[in-house]
């Protein structure tokens, strides 16, 4: 882990707020184009940096950034040494409170309470999985009732045991995430219970649950209260017909409806996108706050770590811009197309494209569905008029990210108004 | 904790259940010669109804007149008021504004300005629907007036209790817990009482127990009354949604209860609650699909934008209903026996008032309950309000101590000087619940998402592994 031997900084050229695969790579990519001259600090308030990789401990990281395939915590540790060889400040410990000016942010550390003063400022703060009580879920409050992120802390970086009987609620990539954790932890996954008609993930993942890990996947069902004064003793079920009946667990685990951890681009004014409940950004990741950007899913709450950090490479060219140019030229409001959903699609980051400017990261937008279609099409709609329509080979799924070729967009006026994406 | 059955623990008055009653009276009587046990049959104090209510410091305007509960709320809300400045618990001064919603409702505000004059309670102004809004912009359509009770304020129940036993401690009372009481023998010089954490003489003996005084007063050979379980379900919104509520929006009273009221809290967030429902289990403190689905309802009509917020937690909490409405304040000379019974959620207020007036009821029973003259300085207790200052953003403070420049738990900002210093202090917490209510560990919009294995680490090692050096 970077130890900094010197006073802490309080004055960088770029400060990246969030050491996780997204603000680690953005970090690595601006220090390299600025050259060592460069201040470029990343302020991480957790222990080590790396953010959920490190308490993920399974294989599938790094295919779409790095072209090869680590494990979570390999994968953390490779962005951590590419970030500090190419001369990144990694702070750790350091939580960024609030804001002090524009882009000054107050900094709680070890070493001192200060604010810091960027010329841009990333925002990567990642996105967290709703807890229960935000899910609404009546009942008893034992113990025993985990978030996927709390479960892989205690048993990747705490090395706890949790259990003997879990019930999974959820059916995206990261829930089947949380039985690969348990499975890990000597804790069987009797139920896993999900709204959607089928488990939302991937295929392959699927295939793996019901043969490999035999877990059998309540469909169409919600758990609609927790049981146990002290532990956890069981979950009550509901399936689609409205019958009830207690599953005995020993441990719960909510997995998955992600929120953004959005605290800091609301107390700085940022204006926020209702879908994602992130900041809204154009295509080159700008935020509305002049020199504040925003990478990784905080954008769209959530995608695979991969994507996330290609971000970070995403957004180098406009805090490059913005750094060779006086405050005073900046836009106030992000240049193009506004980009709206309807219904089953729940959300679209970037929010804006300017056509004339940069395509989004691997030209795809990404897009949130509630529900599932095998061979989905996307049409773009201005104007009344549809501009651009797209068949995909793949589903749109609930619970993972929806990707769509921007190109969807090519024939979208830029004078015309927004444009609406719909499942046709 | 234990004591040799054959050789009981002796104290002069044993308080039996350390809420905030409780905590409260033993830290009156600790203030004088006597010797003082408290008997709580859990693990922590405050951990019953006391950890679980609106925690609003009450200044008793809509009280009944003329009750015991009026005048005790009444001196209770300055005696907590002063005890609160002098110990660091946290009080925010919001004031309170209660909307009519309805020309039945409108109407009976003047009469409720009357009903606060007779208790006593002279600030109350009626108020237009345009001030309504200007007070609370973020409010539903159709408030048609208000009256203002600018004296209602919140304040921390955690740290109320904590400091209250923290200073019974230091006046030299013993805080016994875990010891439930299952029997109660005579004896010539007092009282038996047999507990699960062994046996206990005393020679008076105050029943605090709060849900559970029904069933103590019983073991005196009592059959007065009984507690009524009413659970109060409650929501409590993120610290982003704080400034939809800059006072506690209260409800007009009915025959049927307070309401529902929209508060700010001192921790940042905005509460929603409670419900009201009577109920047989004493230990029912689950959350209903009902009861959420009620809030909801009141919720969306009393600040339409709150559920566009995120649900940082939801609770419920039992208060301890008792027929005719009154505290139950009486003693029995012959058993040598105080019932503090019928407490109900104006209890946290009016804490510091009753444990006079059972120092009074003692008193009139021949115990000389004189204070000492070298009483100890109240305790300064950890800050964990959101109006002072807190360790993450004191800057001198972090400079003495790096372990309060670490920061633990992210949502709430609690440090790991902070968690440190919980089990140094004098009642330290023996759980995960018991830590979060002394520093708020656990307790933010993460639920535990991101410190709640460290928290689980900390409690093990009492705090050690959190500080620095102290790497995984």
């Amino acid at each position: 882990m970077t130890v900094l031997t010197t006073a802490p900084p309080t004055r960088a050229d770029v400060v990246v707020v969030g050491g996780g695969p997204s603000g680690l790579t953005a970090a690595a990519a601006l220090a390299e184009a600025l050259g060592p001259e460069a201040t470029v600090l990343v302020l991480d308030r957790e222990v080590d940096a790396g953010g959920i990789p490190r308490h993920s401990d399974h294989t599938g990281y790094g295919m779409r950034d790095l072209h090869r395939v680590l494990r979570g915590p390999a994968y953390a540790r490779v962005l951590v040494d590419r970030a500090v060889a190419a001369g990144v400040v990694v702070e750790t410990r350091a939580m960024v409170t609030g804001w002090a000016g524009e882009r000054g942010l107050e900094v709680t550390a070890p070493t001192g309470r200060r604010v810091v003063e960027a010329s841009a400022v990333v925002l990567a703060t990642g996105a967290r999985e709703r807890a229960r009580p935000a899910r609404h879920i009546p009942g008893d409050r034992p113990d025993g009732v985990l978030t996927t992120g709390q479960l892989q802390n205690l048993v990747h970086l705490h090395h706890r045991p949790v259990g003997e009987r879990a019930v999974v609620v959820g059916g995206e990539l990261v829930s089947w995430s949380a039985v690969m954790t348990l499975r890990e932890a000597g804790c069987r996954t009797v139920a896993m219970v999900t709204e959607h008609e089928r488990s939302e993930s991937y295929a392959a993942f699927r295939l793996l649950g019901r043969l490999a890990l035999r877990v059998p996947v309540l469909t169409r069902s919600r758990v609609v209260a927790i049981e146990g004064r002290g532990r956890v003793t069981g979950v009550v079920v509901e399936d689609g017909a409205g019958a009830r009946r207690t599953v005995p667990c020993d441990v719960v685990v909510t997995t998955g409806d992600w929120i953004p951890d959005h605290e800091l681009a609301r107390t700085g004014g940022l204006e926020l996108d209702r879908g994602t409940r992130g900041p809204l950004v154009d295509a080159a990741l700008r935020t509305t706050a002049p020199g504040v950007f925003a990478v990784g899913n905080l954008l769209h709450p959530v995608d695979t770590a991969d994507v996330a950090a290609i971000d970070g490479r995403q957004v180098v060219p406009a805090v490059l811009e913005w750094l060779g140019r006086a405050a005073a030229e900046a836009p106030s409001t992000l240049a193009g197309l506004r980009l709206r959903v309807d219904p089953p699609l729940r959300w679209v980051a970037p929010q804006v494209v300017d056509p004339s400017g940069p395509a989004p990261a691997r030209g795809r937008l990404l897009l949130w569905t509630d529900a599932w279609v095998a061979r989905p099409r996307v049409e773009a709609v201005q104007d009344g008029r549809v501009v651009g329509t797209r068949r995909l080979p793949w589903p749109a799924a609930p619970g993972r990210v929806f990707r769509v070729p921007s190109a969807v967009l090519d024939h979208a006026r830029p004078d015309d108004g927004d444009v609406t994406l719909r499942l046709a | 904790m234990s004591t040799p059955a054959d050789h009981p623990r002796s104290v002069d008055v044993a308080v039996i259940g350390g809420g905030v009653v409780g905590t409260a009276i033993a830290r009156r009587l600790a203030g004088t010669d006597l010797r003082v046990a408290v008997v709580e049959a859990r693990s922590d104090v405050g951990d019953g109804t006391s950890k679980a209510n609106t925690a609003i410091l009450h200044t008793g305007f809509d009280a009944s007149p003329g009750t015991v509960e009026s005048r005790l709320v009444a001196e209770g809300y300055h005696l907590l008021g002063d005890f609160a400045e002098a110990t660091g618990i946290p009080v925010e001064r919001t004031g309170a504004l209660l909307v009519a919603w309805s020309e039945e409702e409108l109407a009976a505000l003047p009469g409720l300005r009357e009903k606060a004059r007779r208790n006593g309670y002279d600030a109350c102004e009626l108020v237009a629907a345009t001030e309504v809004y200007d007070a609370v912009p973020s409010l539903g359509p159709g408030a048609l007036g208000g009256l203002t009770v600018p004296g209602e304020s919140i304040i921390c129940t955690w740290s109320t209790t904590i400091a209250l036993a923290t200073d019974a401690v230091a006046r030299g009372a013993e805080v016994l817990l875990e010891h439930r009481v299952t029997a109660v023998d005579a004896t010539t010089e007092g009282t038996l009482l047999r507990t699960t954490g062994g046996d206990v003489h005393a020679r008076w003996v105050v029943n605090a127990a709060g849900l559970h005084a029904d069933t103590i007063d019983g073991l005196f050979g009592h059959d007065r009354f009984t507690v009524t379980p009413r659970r109060g379900e409650l929501y409590v919104f993120d610290k982003l949604a704080r400034p939809l509520a800059p006072l506690i929006v209260l409800p007009v009273p009915s025959s049927r209860g307070k309401g529902v009221l929209v508060s700010p809290t001192v921790y940042g967030n905005v509460m929603l609650g409670p419900t009201a429902e009577d109920l047989d289990d004493k230990t029912a403190t689950g959350t209903s699909a009902e009861g959420f689905a009620f809030l909801r309802e009141k919720g969306e009509r009393i600040m339409p934008t709150l559920f566009d917020e995120e649900v940082t937690t939801t609770y419920a909490g039992l208060r301890a209903a008792v027929p005719g409405g009154d505290y139950l304040l009486e003693r029995d000379d012959e058993r040598r026996y105080l019932l503090v019974g019928g407490i109900r959620s104006t209890g946290l207020t009016a804490s510091i008032a009753i444990a006079e007036h059972v120092a009074g009821l003692l008193a009139a029973g021949g115990v000389d309950v004189g204070l000492r003259d070298d009483l100890p300085a109240p305790p300064r207790i950890p800050n964990i309000g959101e109006a002072g200052l807190r360790p993450y953003a004191d800057a001198e403070r972090i400079a003495a101590d790096p372990a309060y420049g670490h920061v633990v738990c992210f949502c709430e900002r609690v440090t790991a000087g902070e968690v440190r210093d919980a089990f140094d202090s004098a009642l330290p917490p023996r759980d995960l619940d018991g830590l979060r209510r002394r520093t708020r560990l656990m307790n933010g919009r993460c639920q535990g998402f991101f410190c709640g294995a460290d928290a689980q680490a900390a409690l093990e090692t009492r705090g050690a592994s959190l500080l620095a050096g102290a790497d995984r």
